[in-house]
Formats: C-alpha cells, sequence, structure tokens
C-alpha cells in the first residue's frame, strides 16, 4: 500500500506537471481537490484516465469520483480493492 | 477620415536576448546549430505556477511577450486581441496525437487537447487580461502575422477600436522538426557554419518566438513608429517584385529614394534568397540595408521580429551593426520598408514611418 501511495503521488505529479511540488509535500490524507492540492475540474479527468489506463478501473458513476479522489489514501485504498492491472 | 495606426508598445521573446535588455547589445549570431531554441524570460514574474503547468512554451513565451508590450505602452486594457500563427501550438498538438497513437486511440487526456488549437494564446491572453472583445487568430503560413497586423490596422482605421493587442507567435516542437530535417527544409549540420547572406545551400535555420504590439489611434510620447501600410500577395515571380514594391510605395505617395532602410528576410535557403539578393543589389542598392533572420531563425511568424527590430529603429535612430546587410546609412531613419517571403509565396510589405 505504501509503495502504492508512493507511486500515485509520483503519477500525479508528472501528470498534472506540478513543477512546484515535490512527493513529501503531498501527506496522505491531504485533499486533493480545494484547499489541499487545489486540482480542479481538467484535474479530475486526468485522474480517471490513471484509473482506466494504469489500473484498469473505469468509472462509471462518476460521482464515485468525489469519494475515491478525496486524498492519496482514499484514491490507494480504492485502487488496491478494484485494480485488474 | 481614416484613423492612423500607431505602435506604442512592443514586447518580443526570440533567440536572442530581446527582454530586460535596451537593443539587440546582446545580440549574438549563432552559425553552427540548424535549429535556434527562445531564451527564456522567468516565466513565474508573469504567469502564476497554477496557471502555467498546463501551458506549453509558445503560449507562455505569448503571454510573456503581450504582458511586454502592454507594460511598455503603459496600458491596462485592449480592445482586441489579433494573433497569427502559423503552426500553432504544436508541441501539444504533438502530445495530443502522439497519445492517441500510442494508446490506440484509448485513455486520451484532456489538457493536451485543449492547449493545442491554434488560437490558445490569443485565448491565455484574453483570460489573463478578462479581455472579451474580439479576438481573432490568423493562420496563414508566413504571412500569419501580417494577416493579424493587416486586420489590426483595418479595426483602428474604420474606429472599431483604440487599441488592439496584436502578436505572431510559433513554437518548435522535435517531431515536427525531424519532419521539417527530413523533407529539407532545414539545412543539413555538416555545411555549417552558415553565413545566411552567402549560402548556397537551400534549407534554412529554424527559429522561433513571440512577438506583441501594442496599436493606438493616438501618437503618444512614447510611440515606436506609424504603421503606414500594409500589402500581402500570394505569388510573385523575382523578376515582379521590384514592380510591386514600386507600386506599394506610389500608393503611399513615396519612391525607392524615400526609403530610409529596407528589412529583408533573407533566409539562407539558396533557392529563394534570390528574391532579396535582387532588389539587394539593384533596386535597394543605396539604401541601408538590414537583416534578421541569422539572429531570430526562420518560422512563420519571424516577420514580426522584423518589425519589433524596425520600430526599435525608428524610435531610438540606431541601428546594431549586427543586423546590417551593407554599409550605407542615412542621417535619419524616418520610412523603414519590410519584404518578406517564404519559398517564394507569401510575400508580405510593411512600411513603416517615424
Amino acid at each position: 500500500m505504501e509503495a502504492l501511495k508512493l507511486e500515485l503521488k509520483n503519477k500525479i505529479i508528472t501528470t498534472l506537471n506540478l513543477e512546484d511540488i515535490a512527493i513529501e509535500d503531498i501527506a496522505d490524507n491531504d485533499p486533493l481537490f480545494g484547499d489541499g492540492l487545489g486540482l480542479d475540474s481538467i484535474d479530475a479527468l486526468e485522474l480517471i484516465v490513471i484509473l482506466d489506463k494504469d489500473y484498469g478501473i473505469k468509472l462509471v458513476d462518476p460521482k464515485e469520483g468525489k469519494v475515491i479522489f478525496q486524498s492519496i489514501e482514499s484514491m490507494a485504498a480504492y485502487i488496491s480493492a478494484n485494480r485488474t492491472k | 477620415m481614416k484613423k492612423k495606426t500607431y505602435i506604442n508598445g512592443v514586447g518580443c521573446i526570440s533567440t536572442q536576448k530581446t527582454f530586460d535588455t535596451v537593443f539587440l547589445e546582446e545580440a549574438a549570431y549563432n552559425q553552427n546549430d540548424t535549429v535556434l531554441s527562445i531564451i527564456k524570460p522567468d516565466y513565474k514574474d508573469f504567469i502564476s505556477p497554477a496557471s502555467s503547468r498546463r501551458m506549453a512554451k509558445g503560449v507562455k513565451n505569448g503571454i510573456v511577450a503581450s504582458a511586454l508590450a502592454m507594460k511598455d505602452a503603459n496600458t491596462e486594457n485592449v480592445d482586441m486581441i489579433i494573433s497569427g500563427t502559423g503552426m500553432g501550438c504544436i508541441e501539444d498538438s504533438e502530445k495530443f496525437l502522439k497519445n492517441i497513437l500510442d494508446n490506440n486511440e484509448e485513455f486520451l487526456t484532456p489538457t493536451s487537447f485543449i492547449q493545442s488549437t491554434h488560437n490558445t494564446v490569443g485565448a491565455q491572453i484574453a483570460l489573463t487580461l478578462q479581455c472579451k472583445g474580439y479576438n481573432f487568430t490568423y493562420v496563414n503560413g508566413a504571412i500569419s502575422f501580417e494577416s493579424a497586423l493587416l486586420d489590426a490596422k483595418m479595426q483602428i482605421e474604420e474606429d472599431e477600436a483604440n487599441t488592439v493587442l496584436v502578436g505572431g507567435i510559433d513554437e518548435n516542437a522535435d517531431y515536427t522538426l525531424s519532419l521539417f530535417k527530413l523533407a529539407g527544409f532545414i539545412k543539413k549540420e555538416q555545411d555549417q557554419p552558415f553565413n545566411l547572406l552567402t549560402e548556397t545551400s537551400p534549407g534554412v535555420v529554424y527559429g522561433e518566438g513571440a512577438s506583441f504590439f501594442i496599436l493606438e489611434n493616438e501618437k503618444k510620447e512614447n510611440t515606436y513608429a506609424e504603421i503606414l501600410d500594409v500589402e500581402i500577395i500570394n505569388t510573385l515571380e523575382e523578376n515582379e517584385v521590384e514592380t510591386q514594391i514600386v507600386s506599394f510605395l506610389k500608393a503611399n505617395q513615396l519612391q525607392i529614394s524615400d526609403v530610409d532602410a529596407v528589412v529583408l528576410g533573407f533566409n539562407g535557403d539558396a533557392t529563394f534568397d534570390g528574391y532579396y539578393k535582387n532588389l539587394a543589389e539593384n533596386t535597394f542598392a543605396q539604401t541601408p540595408q538590414l537583416y534578421y533572420k541569422h539572429l531570430s531563425g526562420e518560422y512563420n511568424t519571424a516577420s514580426a521580429f522584423a518589425l519589433w527590430m524596425a520600430s526599435k529603429i525608428i524610435k531610438t535612430q540606431e541601428i546594431p551593426e549586427i543586423v546590417k546587410v551593407n554599409q550605407v546609412e542615412k542621417p535619419v531613419y524616418k520610412t523603414i520598408l519590410l519584404y518578406n517571403q517564404y519559398n517564394g509565396k507569401n510575400h508580405s510589405f510593411t512600411l513603416l514611418s517615424k
């Protein structure tokens, strides 16, 4: 699980071009959107693609995203339970 | 009565240090590289990291060049934004297309696609300035910038706008450059060192850049020059250019001897530089001749760099040694003619006056 969290932090920084942010700046429970990392709706689409492309998870209900993408912790938990690759 | 068009602010990001300098005093002639890259400004001084993280360099350069032009003109608002670009945001277009191929048309992310359209620069500047006015991007090869300039001039003449931000932007991207090399558009490395005025090989040294201008209908203390006229012609034979220039000047009540300096678009392509050589050796033999693509590189909107250079010359009344083709001098540089073409097509004539 710890390795997956680290992998996710790396992917988020690279894919979303978060130039000024390092892995250690993202705590596992920091909110990804709003006051935390400050991601926006375009970033949400990028995260959906990461789930699909890298872990074989297709989000059918967009409302699920709100819960899954709350933090690195919630993303890692969801991926661990549902990944197909 | 038609209103006059004045250049009241300029901003340029190029393969030379054209920001935080006076006028090309740090310019250097790179004769060894086939592709020149821009000297990057500190983007963080102009764009927040949160906004810039999705922007390719062309977009960032456009925003910085436009901000420099607005600061130079001491203005915070414009009525219209008009841009010209030959290749658009080609870096993000490449990313998007590569994603399609690599992922077998699946897993397409939105960012590169959003940023890949040709009008991204104009749109991002408008968002930054909160300018909801006329916003147009011309994509017409080597006359993309002149098309934008002509539109801006007509908007001011017809009193549709008081202040227009107009510019030309192009960026290099790896895959496109590799195709240009394959097609022979770019010079071969073994032909270096390059001397653009005496080249015997085909192809050009490629470059990139962004130049923006604030055009207004009012002459001010900080005015650089008046844009007297802009003309675009798709096809001309070498022996037709002089006649065209004479007629262009005549339409502005001028003749060849009234031109105090001519800026020629020599790009070192032996196949088409005859257009300029004919003028340099005959028509304008007694006129100060200038060139610039040895500094800026060739790209579809390189002529915007020429306008930046000519504006500076009229304002400062000084011509940097590095841009001189000949040693003819004039006591005053009042009227400057710019002529550009690419591959014998897309000819443009721009006339500036003090």
